[in-house]
């Protein structure tokens, strides 16, 4: 049988049978999302009391302030307050404090916040706002890493060597590298010595956007006794009030004056990690004391002032053995990481720690540049670095293999890291079913069997790719848990997590439930409020089912052994032999024993003589990765333990590409991920669904542009296209993978992010069988190649 | 410069003071107090504002307020009179959502659908939905309810 885990402080609890892990349990927010019950921030009423906030924006991508004149604006009736970058000086960010809250004498992307009006209603505010009149000295943009790295480049952050930043960033004085990431590991000259095979390349992979439908909001309000509550569409509660909190401190707030509340969010995909536009709000509040505030993001600008995916150019150096085996690797990574980069820094981080892909290679160079440019602040997106990287590491190992005359999957499987291999800083790797994985993918799409179309203009072709992706945290990021039993047997969790449709209440619920055995429909998951919730990092890296889920599952144990020592106290029976079904207790050496959990978790058990023992039954539980460490040589990444494991899977695609037109038709899709446990199936399969489909759109035409002002030129879902219901694989099968995670909850590890990573390349990979062109840029659109064929250019695949 | 209008929402009678510049969305949002049309893009792109406009779904952020007067509106709230819809109750027990935020409009759309063709094929469907865009499922799961809720049929009125 196979072993399960009940967290790793609790592997003694392993559960031999499972009765709710593993199914398909509906989701326990169903009927309020398909009722129209479930409340996002827009939805909330604060009443005739509520203002409104508009934002004057830059319109240029780089510009001095040499005045602001809202005297215009301050006189139109039902205007409040304007403010600007004067009213606060102040820095934020979560790991890099390189932001103003309001743009001070220098705007560094086209639009940022350089004012705000506050006013009776949105209209008003958005009127006044256009009638601030901002003097701009504009300055020539950076919109080019690789011009950005020049010597003589203007410098975009002159401050850079005073900007506080967690310890594991390394940011050059007098250069725009905010961040450099260093990885070392091997012999790299003896490597590509021994190689047969040295295959050098460049990469570009373009921003892209997250195009969650619900936009960014905020409500804040500072009441009269200077607490300051905000209500975000946020993915991160409490990260979001220690930043706030930090940020504010100049005028007197601290944690204990600042509490977030999250209700349902509509999606976030990282764009809603962290803090972006809601520190607008957080400064805004404490100007109209007493009166709530609103700041609603347009789609415009959403898709111009939030994070965007970073940018990145790769270039690799890869070398083999003429049996496959890889022997070194260089992968050198440029990241266009826009204006600030507080968060997104830490995307930069992560790839120069993992650029090697899923592979065993025993010399490895990697540099992870964070460049400063004049575009938008770079961030989180669904894949954090793994998505940009992937596409030019495994376009690149597949033209090896046809260097080598090998076939690309077998140089995948001689190569495939497996566990216990050493990771590029120097940790062994985690279990997983990286091979099983990749026989299944090519199973799935008949690998090896050439394909072809009763259309002559019809060009059929195959990919398969690998992917792997590892959390990137602070070495400390933990979860925790409350949970408490009501009269009828039913049970209310508190967590922090975000639900953000992934379907985390329902995992939460049926950890809990398994331990329990009350049904997930009898067990309430409730949104984050800071004041009331215990702690949670936040809801990013895929670690919410791993992390939360240990620490709901320690809740669930720490409550079971109450429930225990009632019925011990109250019947005498020993704990030891005490078990739960059914929502019962019962015992191992009295079969006629049975208590309903109903019976006596609010009021405890009635003795002989009347008095009772018990009470209610409340549990919480902790969770925290006592065995990561960020601290390592900052020439070589090594000796530290920066991730807490990798989750791997293989993507498979087959398309048919029109010769005519170059259009892309996917018809399968194959997609399999080692979860390590799948608590719910159903939902793995919509992450599945849904990250291909945000995968293969970021490959077949989403694509940002800029003018050369560094403007923003597709800001609506009219010019930045993304995937409708008639844009879906004919076909998509996914495959799930159980190797089970040591320290995780039931054995699971996380799966949201993945499911995007490998899509572009495998894309890539399959136009290149399919009619003989490789395109190294992303997105590889129908007009590019199209062109390509036309101008028959038939570049080495 | 204020117009009074009379409208339904959901079976009820509203009269209800709106300015000339507001759409449809925000009087429902803000005036009636229906919270299930959705914010989205405000332009005619996403369809997270679908509502059925007597009978038929429009975009409620692209109609005015004013052009309302006289007309019948049904959001998600007043689909299932007689509690959920078939097609509401598939999308519960199939998981077909995530974050939700599209949810409302994509009931609509479907709905309306299944009013005119009770057994559509997938073609349909996905086209019947292709005006709301969901940035989370991938949109299988979606289809599939509704074609099982087709294949079950409208709840019998008790
Ligand atoms: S909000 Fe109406 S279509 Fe997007
Ligand atoms: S479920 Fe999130 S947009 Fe559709």
């Amino acid at each position: 049988m196979t072993k399960t885990y009940v967290g790793k402080a609790d592997a003694a609890n392993a559960m031999e049978t499972l009765n709710v892990i593993g199914r398909g349990t509906p989701r326990i927010d169903g009927l309020d999302k398909l009722t129209g019950a479930a409340e996002y921030v827009d939805d909330m009423d604060f009443g005739p009391g509520l203002l409104h906030a508009a934002v004057v924006e830059s319109p240029h991508g780089y510009a001095r302030i040499i005045g602001i004149d809202a005297a215009a604006a301050e006189a139109l009736p039902g205007v409040i307050k304007v403010v600007t970058g004067k009213d606060f000086p102040f820095t934020f960010g979560m790991y890099m404090k390189d932001r103003y809250i309001f743009a001070q004498d220098i705007v560094r992307f086209a639009g940022e916040q350089v004012a705000a009006v506050i006013a009776r209603d949105a209209r008003t505010a958005k009127k006044a706002a256009a009638l601030v009149e901002v003097e701009y000295e504009v300055l020539d943009p950076l919109l080019d890493p690789l011009k950005a790295l020049a010597d003589d480049a203007v410098l975009i952050h002159p401050d850079l060597g005073s900007y506080e930043h967690v310890p594991w960033f390394f940011p050059k004085e007098n250069t725009n590298i905010a961040h450099w990431r260093k990885t070392r590991r091997g012999d790299l000259e003896a490597g590509f010595a021994e190689a047969d095979v040295v295959l050098e390349d460049e990469y570009t992979v373009p921003r892209y956007a997250h195009c969650a439908i619900e936009p960014h909001v905020v409500v804040a309000r500072l009441d009269g006794a200077r607490r300051l509550t905000l209500w975000t569409a946020s993915q991160s509660p409490f990260t979001q009030r220690d930043v706030f909190a930090q940020a504010l401190a100049p005028l007197g707030f601290s944690h204990q004056d600042i509490r977030v509340v999250t209700p349902y969010v509509g999606g976030g995909f990282g764009g809603k990690a962290g803090v972006s536009m809601e520190i607008i709000g957080a400064a805004l509040a404490t100007v109209v004391q007493g009166r709530p505030v609103k700041v609603r993001w347009t789609r415009e600008q959403e898709f111009k002032n939030t994070y965007q995916r970073q940018g990145v150019i790769a270039r690799i150096k890869l070398g083999a053995r003429k049996d496959g085996t890889f022997t070194a690797i260089e992968h050198d990574l440029y990241w266009d990481a826009g204006a600030y980069v507080e968060y997104g820094a830490n995307v930069v981080n992560a790839a120069g720690l993992s650029a090697t892909g899923p592979y065993r290679i025993p010399a490895i160079k990697i540099d992870s540049l964070c460049v400063y440019t004049n575009l938008p602040p770079g961030g989180p997106y669904r894949g954090f670095g793994y998505s940009e990287f992937h596409f030019g590491l495994e376009s690149h190992i597949t033209r090896m293999a046809h260097a080598l005359g090998m076939d690309p999957v077998e140089l995948r499987k001689k190569n495939a890291i497996v566990e216990g291999d050493l990771l590029a800083y120097g940790e062994p790797m985690n279990p997983s079913g990286l091979i099983e994985a990749i026989d299944k993918t090519a199973a799935a799409i008949d690998w090896g069997v050439a394909e072809t179309s009763d259309d002559p203009n019809v060009a059929v072709g195959k990919g398969l790719c690998l992917f792997w992706k590892a959390p990137a945290m602070p070495p400390n990021a933990s979860s925790a848990s409350f949970l408490k039993f009501n009269e009828d047997g039913s049970i209310n969790i508190t967590v922090s997590g975000m639900e953000l449709g992934q379907g985390y209440l329902t995992v939460m619920a049926q950890v809990a439930s398994e331990i329990l055995t009350v049904p997930p429909a009898k067990i309430r998951v409730e949104t984050p409020d800071t004041d009331r919730n215990p702690y949670e990092w936040q809801t990013v890296a895929s670690h919410v089912t791993w992390s939360c889920g240990n620490a709901v599952a320690a809740a669930a144990l720490e409550a079971r052994e109450k429930i225990f020592k009632v019925v011990h106290d109250a019947r005498g029976y020993e704990e030891g032999s005490l078990y739960l079904e059914d929502q019962q207790v019962k015992c191992d050496t009295d079969p006629d024993f049975a208590m309903a959990l109903s019976d006596f978790v609010i009021g405890g058990i009635q003795m002989p003589d009347g008095t009772f023992r018990g009470g209610p039954i409340v549990a919480s539980g902790k969770f925290m990765p006592e065995f990561t460490s960020a601290l390592s040589d900052p020439e070589t990444s090594q000796g530290g333990h920066p991730n807490v494991h990798y989750t791997v899977g293989a993507a498979g695609v087959i398309i048919e590409v029109d010769k005519d037109t170059g259009k892309i038709h996917v018809k399968k899709a194959a997609l399999a991920v080692d979860v390590g446990k799948a608590i719910n199936p159903v939902l793995i399969e919509g992450q599945i669904t849904g990250g291909l489909l945000q995968g293969l759109a970021t490959v077949l035409y989403e694509d940002m542009r800029f003018d050369a002002g560094g403007r923003l030129l597709n800001p609506t879902f009219t010019d930045y296209k993304i995937p409708t219901s008639k844009d879906v694989p004919d076909e998509i099968i996914p495959i799930i993978i159980e190797t089970p995670q040591p320290d995780g909850p039931f054995g699971a590890r996380g799966v949201g992010e993945h499911t995007m990573i490998a899509a572009a390349p495998v894309i890539g990979d399959a136009v290149a069988d399919a009619v003989g062109v490789r395109l190294k840029d992303m997105p590889i659109t129908a007009e590019r190649v199209a062109m390509a064929l036309v101008s028959g250019r038939t570049d080495e695949t | 410069m204020k117009h009074t209008i009379e409208m339904k929402v959901n079976g009820e009678a509203w009269v209800i003071d709106v300015s000339p510049a507001e759409s449809l969305l925000e009087v429902l949002r803000e005036k009636v107090g229906v919270k299930s049309p959705k914010i989205g893009c405000e332009r005619g792109d996403c369809g997270s504002c679908t509502i059925l406009y007597d009978g038929k779904t429009i975009r409620a952020c692209l109609a005015l307020g004013v052009e309302a007067d006289g007309h019948e509106v049904t959001t998600l709230e007043g689909i299932g009179h007689d509690g959920l819809t078939t097609l509401q109750e598939k999308m519960v027990e199939m998981s077909s959502f995530q974050c939700g935020f599209c949810a409302p409009g994509v009931v609509l759309s479907a709905h309306e659908l299944l009013q005119h063709e009770p057994h559509p094929t997938a073609g349909q469907v996905q086209e019947a939905i292709s005006g709301n865009l969901c940035r989370c499922t991938g949109y299988d799961s979606i289809v599939d309810a509704v074609l099982e809720a087709a294949r079950i049929g409208p709840r019998a009125v008790s």
